[in-house]
């Protein structure tokens, strides 16, 4: 399961990394996306896949016993994944406002600020 | 005393809530925001004097102890930093009453500017690594607004770049995050750092390479070498009042990012991490410069010249590391109590406090020099040194306020810039790490050929033929923008009288840099503010803090080394006898 998810993350970079060097904002802007989706199951697989085991205290104990899923991983993923929706839907009208005054969303129309 | 630890981020976030609530009246939102930022340097005020003179707070939130809990800590570090966002954040705001258009304020402006400041001010205390992350992703979110607030062409192609590189530093700074707990299991910084401490041979290239995640991620929000790309293509574009707040605070909050983590949290190879820092240090003081050489409207000068000061904060992070490294070596050869190591250690202290007073006197000096750009912009309609001059005949006391920041940027002696400076040279030569120094030194003159080439430019040649205000210029804000100028000197002027009073007052304002310096070197303040009396004995196994030996009456006994006697009393050997 972890190679699984270790080779998803990879796939998801990469996919990521080819999408940002497209000259197309939309893909630029998808690419990124993908990045970060990929690093909400980094973070996931990273702190420990447990199957089956939620972090209860079974009755008559004091304490966990046993290794059990860890419930901050997925509290700093929805997190994330809430503030990425933030973010996405700030970059999708700042890519309908830059297609609407310059006229194309090819990136390399776009770099009057930097002369 | 808890609420007082966060109130730095709750007053601005409230006067945000205000400001929102308050959409359809702008006069009401004026009043609500100087409020809200005056209510905000008081407090930081009142933290900086409770914390330099108690020693480090810390509150956890919800009463959840750390580390499991978030925790807020305001140690020297982080309340310098809180009051100086306070001092812009005032400053900023008033000059906004003077300079930003309606159009803009009914857009919700005071209200995202609070919450920039805000989310800053959380960055800086938080204790939490996770936190940061959330405080940062506030405060770009926040400031992606303000940098696109009123749509202008060139505010949206300067965004894209600036969201673009900032998301995915966020995005290293998360994966970074991710695997950092799936190694040490936990998120707060001071736990993390005795974790490290304790940490096994074979964890330290796992966590040495997470390292270099966190350097790159804050990297790119400190704009420092390779990274930087972001910043000159898009801090000239949005209104000056947004780009001051912008160049004096959001690039430091990389930087103190940067410090805190390479000394409270990744310990592990900094003979690997040291000399890794002063060649990205060197790299961006020089690109910086070189590329401010080469630009001929100001704020964009100004923009490069970010870049190269943050250079030098980072030279003095780099140069304390191998400083701290070289000292271990020395003790090794010589003895903990050989002049050499002595002077070695005394170099690393100076380093990182030069790099304290650095942030000290360039968020002040900085957001005044592109405060009084903005003046220039009002005045001209234009930026490019082609098109204006005259200034100095025309507006005298603009000229004075100008050189006032840019001779301190320079380093000219007793301004602030000057003490930061060669704080942070002497550093280096005492440490030994030349190189540096000369790339240093070179920049520094480099530096004040930019701010004589916009004086001869923009104050002293005549004004050239033809309109200025013909001239296309980012962030000029025709229609609509009041030009108060008495809103716009105010600031200019505040923070120009704070620039001389650090340069002529160098001393007090060394000595605060140095105290929090020590703090960040020692990891006992930071340890027992967050963690308390189970961190100072996490500390204690691992050989960094003694407890002071307690008799049975529960008073500190004098040990042998505090005592008069100790040069007797070491001589008498105790314990097993050889």
């Amino acid at each position: 399961m972890q190679m699984l998810l270790s080779l998803v993350i990879g796939l998801l970079y990469a996919a990521g990394v080819y999408m940002m060097l497209r000259r197309s904002f939309v893909k630029l802007v998808i690419g990124l996306l993908m990045i970060g989706h990929g690093t909400n199951l980094l973070i996931f697989t990273s702190a420990g896949l447990v199957r089956g085991k939620p972090p209860l205290i079974d009755p008559g104990l004091k304490a966990l016993g046993g290794p059990t899923n860890d419930p901050l991983a997925p509290a700093l993923i929805l997190t994330a994944i809430v503030i990425s929706f933030a973010v996405v839907a700030y970059t999708i009208v700042l890519v309908k406002r830059t297609y609407q005054e310059v006229g194309t969303d090819d990136l390399r129309e776009m770099r009057t600020t930097d002369r | 005393m808890n609420a007082l630890v966060a109130s730095p981020v709750l007053i601005p976030m409230l006067t945000a809530i205000l400001c929102v609530a308050a959409w359809n009246r702008l006069r009401l939102q004026r009043v609500i925001s100087v409020l809200g930022a005056l209510a905000l340097l008081a407090v930081s005020v009142w933290l900086i004097v409770l914390v330099d003179s108690g020693g480090a707070v810390s509150t956890q939130f919800a009463g959840w102890a750390a580390p499991y809990g978030i925790a807020f800590v305001a140690d020297r570090f982080a309340t310098i930093m809180v009051l100086l966002n306070g001092i812009s954040a005032i400053a900023v705001v008033i000059y906004s009453l003077g300079s930003i258009d309606e159009r803009r304020e009914s857009m919700g402006y005071h209200a995202l500017l609070h919450a920039l400041i805000g989310a800053c001010s959380g960055a800086f205390l938080s204790g939490d690594l996770f936190n940061i992350y959330v405080w940062f992703e506030v405060m770009l979110m926040s400031s992606f607004v303000l940098l696109t607030l009123g749509g202008e062409r060139g505010q949206l192609e300067g965004a894209i770049k600036y969201v673009t590189l900032n998301l995915l530093s966020s995005v290293i700074f998360l994966s970074g995050l991710g695997l950092l707990y799936g190694t040490v299991g936990s998120l707060n910084m001071a736990d993390i750092g005795l974790r490290i401490r304790a940490a096994t041979e074979a964890d330290i290239p796992v966590l040495t390479a997470l390292s270099v995640l966190f350097l790159t991620a804050f990297g790119v929000k400190a704009a420092a070498f390779p990274f930087f790309f972001w910043l000159p293509a898009s801090y000239h574009t949005p209104p000056p009042a947004i780009s001051a707040l912008f160049a004096g605070l959001l690039t430091k909050v990389g930087v103190y990012a940067l410090i805190r983590v390479f000394t409270v949290v990744f310990t592990t190879d900094p003979h690997i991490m040291g000399p890794i820092i002063s060649v990205i240090a060197a790299l961006t003081m020089i690109t910086g410069v070189l590329g401010a050489a080469a630009q001929f409207e100001i704020r964009r000068i100004l923009s490069f010249h970010i870049v190269s000061q943050i250079g030098y904060m980072l030279m003095g992070l780099g140069v304390a590391i191998v400083a701290n490294v070289r000292a271990d070596r020395l003790a090794e050869t010589l003895g903990a109590d050989a002049p050499d190591t002595i002077a070695m250690r005394s170099a690393a202290a100076i380093a990182l406090a030069g790099s304290v007073f650095y942030i000290l006197h360039h968020i002040i000096v900085k957001t005044n020099l592109f405060l009084v750009a903005g003046v220039v912009l009002k005045l001209k309609g234009c930026a490019e040194l082609k098109h204006i001059g005259g200034l100095y005949r025309s507006n005298p006391m603009l000229a004075l306020l100008f050189m006032i920041p840019a001779m301190s940027l320079a380093g000219i002696p007793i301004l602030s810039g000057f003490w930061a400076k060669f704080a942070i040279v002497r550093a280096g030569l005492q440490a030994e790490t030349y190189g540096i120094v000369i790339a240093a030194l070179f920049v520094s003159a480099l530096t004040l050929f930019s701010m004589v080439k916009i004086w001869a430019e923009a104050f002293w040649k005549d004004q050239p033929e033809g309109d200025p205000r013909a001239v296309e210029s980012y962030g000029a804000v025709g229609a609509g923008a009041p030009f108060k100028p008495a809103l716009m000197y105010a600031p200019i002027i505040g923070l120009a009288v704070i620039t001389l009073c650090i340069g002529v007052g160098a001393g007090p304002a060394w000595n605060l840099a140095e105290r929090a310096a020590n703090d960040l070197l020692d990891p006992v303040p930071y340890t027992e503010a967050v963690l308390g009396e189970p961190g100072l004995q996490r500390l204690a196994a691992l050989g960094l803090y003694e407890f002071p030996a307690i008799d049975p009456i529960g008073m500190p006994i004098e040990t042998a080394s505090d005592s008069a006697l100790a040069p007797t009393l070491a001589d008498v050997p105790t314990g097993v006898t050889p």
